[in-house]
């Protein structure tokens, strides 16, 4: 029998909550085949399998938190033989788990109340899903299987709309922004008055009101404060000529179709991963008090989500082996996933070395945090014209600053300087 | 195509790269950078996605023009009437 189990889906992940199962017990699975959608609190990430066989059992229901390492699901393996049905369903199996930790986080979420109807989203049956809701001391029962973009979820929780009661007319039946701006404009209830001021209130209008804190602002809380109490940052930086850079991008795009065009943010992914290999001390975890360094270079690239929606860090995998054009296809790829709330968990988590750029949103630096267990976070700002002398000559170039973060356990400044010197070298003769 | 089948066909595409976006109201002559928080992924993403739907590549050295939605409406419609269709 081959357990399925919660995997981790990023360094900070302790446990995750299933939204969705994509299989059902009789189900053949590959591998890569995605068969569940996970939150882990910063993001809803497609979760694969990596084994094959046919699904025996659902063992976790939609809606529930489950640690890092708890069974999901089995698989029976090709030639096994169908398992002995056991007399409890699936449901009570799960009820009976008292190590499930006490779910403090999800009553902090948005309540849900309990499924109204068949999710339009739903193509085959779920048995597990909909058995009876486990009775547990959980505040929260079980949502409806549904399918949301990240923006439909927000305005829904602002709108206090139950998502599981709307249909979704976007791809897959996936509820969007007008399903729920449709739904908020159907007949309103009573409405609130507007509280009257009190003697005692301030003379100000615009008392502020504590905002509650979202999942994924709470995980981000947590894992920069591991990262500053545990790790002894140092910082370095350097500043380049980007010229010949973006000249060479000019000219390897003008003979491009524009699916084929290429962006700063690839040549910067791979002077970091070539860089790395030459300096692998930067290029690995501090675990149990040495330092590991990791044999490939899978880059993280810090993507930020709009409307103050967080950070998330998808993972380029071997980056140093790839060209150019691999490595914008991916970070293509994964960007427009990250953003629209459909990464997989092959693309998350297992980053050696995580990239971080503010350049586009006009800061000169930036200083990154790094995200334990790595050693190493790399930053890069803006492109601006600035004074450079250049052969004797001071004349106005394209100059960008990039940066390192770094565990000094790990790594010492004179390597750290190798390092962006080296980043340097590459971006400054895109051409080696 | 009219402007109005154009206009349509952009913000058809905005949605389509940036789903998490609000496109509600967006205002024809604000920045699409400012008003959506799109980078240049996301316009690179929206020049292929309004190619596929229009049938109109802009050259890289044209892009920096389309800053907003009238923009790229009135440079689609220019596109178009010249015959200059890929």
């Amino acid at each position: 029998m081959i357990e399925f189990r919660m995997p981790s889906l990023g360094a900070d992940m302790d446990e995750g909550t299933l939204l969705e199962w994509r299989i059902a017990p009789g189900d053949r699975v590959h591998r890569g085949d995605i068969v569940a959608v996970v939150d882990t609190d910063k993001a809803e990430i497609e979760v694969e399998s990596w084994q094959e066989g046919t699904v025996e059992q659902i063992v976790v229901p939609v809606g529930r938190k489950v640690p890092v390492g708890e069974l999901l699901a089995t698989f029976r393996e090709d030639g096994a033989a169908v398992a002995e049905k056991e007399e409890r369903p699936a449901s009570s199996a799960a009820a009976e788990n008292g190590e499930r930790p006490a779910p403090s986080a999800a009553a902090e979420k948005v309540a849900r109340p309990a499924p109204a109807a068949t999710p339009a989203a739903v193509e085959r049956p779920i048995p597990a899903a909909r058995a009876e809701p486990p009775r547990t001391s959980s505040p929260a029962p079980a949502p409806a299987r549904f399918r949301a973009t990240p923006l439909a979820r927000r305005l829904a929780a602002e709108r206090g709309l139950d998502l599981a009661a709307l249909a979704g007319t976007g791809p897959d039946g996936a509820i969007t922004r007008d399903d729920v701006e449709a739904a908020a404009t159907a007949p309103a209830a009573t409405p609130t008055p507007m509280p009257m001021p009190t003697a005692s209130a301030p003379a100000s209008q615009s008392q502020s009101q504590p905002e509650p804190t979202s999942g994924m602002r709470r995980a981000i809380a947590a894992a920069m404060q591991r990262a500053k109490r545990e790790i002894p940052h140092y910082y370095l930086e350097t500043a380049l000529d980007f010229g010949a850079a973006r000249a060479w991008l000019e000219a390897a795009n003008r003979e491009r179709p524009i699916d084929a065009r290429l962006l700063p943010p690839a040549l910067l992914l791979r002077a970091v991963a070539r860089a790395l290999r030459e300096v692998p001390e930067l290029n690995g975890f501090w675990i149990d008090d040495r330092l590991e360094i990791a044999e490939a270079v899978h880059l993280g690239f810090a993507v930020s989500l709009r409307g103050g929606g967080g950070l998330l860090t998808p993972v380029v995998r071997d980056a140093d082996a790839k060209s150019v054009d691999e490595i914008m296809r991916a970070l293509r790829e994964l960007v427009s996933r990250a953003r629209a709330g459909r990464l997989r968990s092959s693309e998350v988590g297992g980053a050696t070395c995580t990239v971080t750029s503010l350049g586009e949103r006009g800061v000169d630096k930036v200083f990154g945090i790094i995200a334990p267990p790595q050693v190493a976070m790399v930053g890069f700002g803006a492109i601006a014209e600035r004074p450079w002398v250049r052969d004797g000559w001071l004349a106005a170039r394209p100059v960008l600053t990039a940066t390192l973060s770094a565990d000094h356990r790990a790594s010492d400044g004179q390597r750290g300087a190798r390092f962006l010197a080296r980043v340097a070298r590459l971006l400054e003769h895109p051409e080696e | 195509m009219t402007k109005d089948p154009l206009r349509g066909a952009v913000l058809r595409a905005l949605g389509d790269v940036a789903p998490d976006a609000d496109l509600t109201g967006l205002d024809g002559g604000a920045d699409l950078r400012e008003a959506l928080e799109i980078d240049s992924m996301d316009f690179l993403n929206l020049a292929i996605a309004v190619r596929d739907a229009t049938g109109v590549e802009v050259p890289e050295a044209d892009m920096p023009r389309l800053a907003t939605l009238d923009a790229w409406v009135a440079y689609l419609d220019e596109r178009l009437r010249a015959g200059a269709g890929s």
